[in-house]
């Protein structure tokens, strides 16, 4: 981490270069899974492990992949992280797994894992790779668990599971806000997100043609 | 040997292949026995709720540790018997359902098939709970059609046979806020205490649209409808209904008449 352009590739997605921010990639399990906190984590730390290894090995195979099939043995090795993560979630952590579905299986089309290794694991030696991928894993991870964290606040009145703001129906004083436990409402928190984000890092807008 | 030759090409994808394949065998396999105990404690834990344990008090005591007090009775449906030969404990219903052994499933008059299957397996898994040797509650599976998908579930009598003390859905796929209420324990909550039968021995229990009307005279066997899900609630009463005056009617009779205490 001493290494100046580590701490580059580790920090820039975090920020100036988010994957889903800056590069709006990734948004399909960043609405599906959300709805708690609890799921966003998982997910984050399922794509994060998957980023990493897949970066790793790719990059440490780039050399004797022939460039006409390279795709296919991109996709083949993220597939085969994607599903031992799923059967391992299957049997550490049954029920959130349960209520993840098919979203941890659908981190294989994630464009941020793809895009990922083609763009950097492929150009690059296997340790900075690494380092690459857990960078953009952080990055994913940072816009799921604010997202995650305000669904459930708003929608649930929870956090991980344990009541915050106890509900009306239970006896508190929250009326939930149940638009929050939809998808749509993701859109609108990710929405708002870029919008801070681009208000402190100008040079993130697009120029108008 | 060139990298992009045509026999380098083939080998890459070869050798690719088979480590992969190990790979993910490899995790499969090995974490199946885990997955399997998971599946196990998901299933006792959705039949502990249905018996009325909370959450909480599942968490607190532990799953093991409360099935202790149920006993699993594998039955003929049509007898109400219980079937001799095959062990309850691994016995999987939806297997079953598809196993030749037990295809000569059972047919269900068409005037019946409200819950949405024309048939259903000749034996099923039924759960007894205990205390000290005398019978506390019978826990029910049932499934049924909603909206868009087979509900499963677990339905609980008391001691009696007729009055309901809880009801749970553990897999479904209805819509989140609307049939997807059906896990909203201020919605289950409204299930107990209702009566299965009248005094005459009909099977009344159902979901009406909208709310039950205090004072009436089936009150004491309505439950309020799931407002947005008129489809959900009917697939649910319609379920409930069929497998309580049909699916386990031989077996809950033959129970209330077996000596207890």
């Amino acid at each position: 981490m001493a290494d100046p352009k580590t701490k580059k590739i580790v920090l820039d997605p975090l920020l100036n270069n988010n994957p889903i921010a800056l590069q709006v990639l990734g948004i399909c399990s960043a609405l599906a899974v959300t709805t708690k906190l609890e799921t966003s984590l998982t997910m984050c730390a399922a794509v994060i492990v998957v980023l990493v290894c897949s970066n790793g090995a790719i990059s440490l195979i780039r050399n004797f992949v022939p460039s006409s099939i390279r795709i296919i043995v991109q996709m083949t090795i993220i597939a085969s992280l994607v599903i031992c993560v799923d059967e391992v979630l299957k049997a550490f952590a049954f029920e959130t797994s349960r209520t993840m579905s098919v979203f941890v299986g659908l981190i294989i089309t994630n464009c941020i894992v793809m895009g990922r290794a083609e763009a950097f694991a492929m150009k690059n030696p296997p340790v900075i790779s690494m380092f690459d991928g857990l960078g953009n894993g952080l990055g994913y991870s940072l816009i799921l668990v604010v997202v995650g964290f305000f669904r459930e606040l708003l929608g649930s009145g929870k956090l991980l599971g344990y009541t915050v703001l106890p509900l009306a129906s239970e006896g508190g004083w929250y009326l939930p806000n149940s638009l929050m436990l939809f998808p749509p409402s993701a859109f609108f928190i990710i929405g708002l997100l870029i919008w801070a984000i681009r208000v402190f890092k100008p040079e993130q807008v697009e120029v108008e043609n | 040997m060139r990298r992009d030759s045509t026999l380098a090409t083939i080998m890459t994808a070869l050798v690719l292949c088979i480590v992969c394949s190990v790979i993910v065998s490899a995790s499969a396999v090995g974490l199946r026995s885990l997955q399997d105990e998971n599946k196990r404690k998901f299933r006792q834990k959705n039949i502990l709720e249905a018996a009325g344990y909370s959450a909480e008090q599942i968490q607190r005591e532990g799953v093991t540790k409360l099935f202790e007090n149920i006993e699993t009775r594998l039955i003929n449906f049509q007898t109400g018997d219980p079937a001799e030969k095959i062990d309850a404990g691994n016995f999987d219903q939806r297997v079953a359902a598809k196993d030749p052994t037990f295809t000569n499933s059972i047919a269900i008059p068409a005037d019946k098939q409200t819950f949405g299957f024309s048939q259903h397996e000749r034996y099923g898994r039924v759960y007894l709970m205990k205390q000290d040797g005398e019978l506390k509650k019978v826990i029910l599976p049932i499934y049924g059609k909603g909206l868009w998908s087979t509900l499963y579930g677990f339905i609980s009598l008391e001691s009696d046979l007729n009055t309901v003390s809880g009801i749970t859905f553990y897999e479904h796929k209805e819509t989140p806020g609307l049939g997807g209420e059906v896990d909203n324990p201020d919605w289950k909550a409204l299930w107990v205490n209702k009566y299965v039968q009248n005094s005459d021995g009909e099977v009344k229990l159902e979901i009406v649209k909208g709310k039950v009307v205090q004072g009436s005279t089936d009150a004491d066997h309505q439950i309020d409808g799931l407002s947005g899900a008129t489809i959900t609630s009917q697939g649910v009463s319609n379920a409930v209904r069929y497998w309580l005056n049909d699916g386990y009617r031989p077996f809950l009779d033959k129970l209330g008449s077996e000596p207890h205490g």
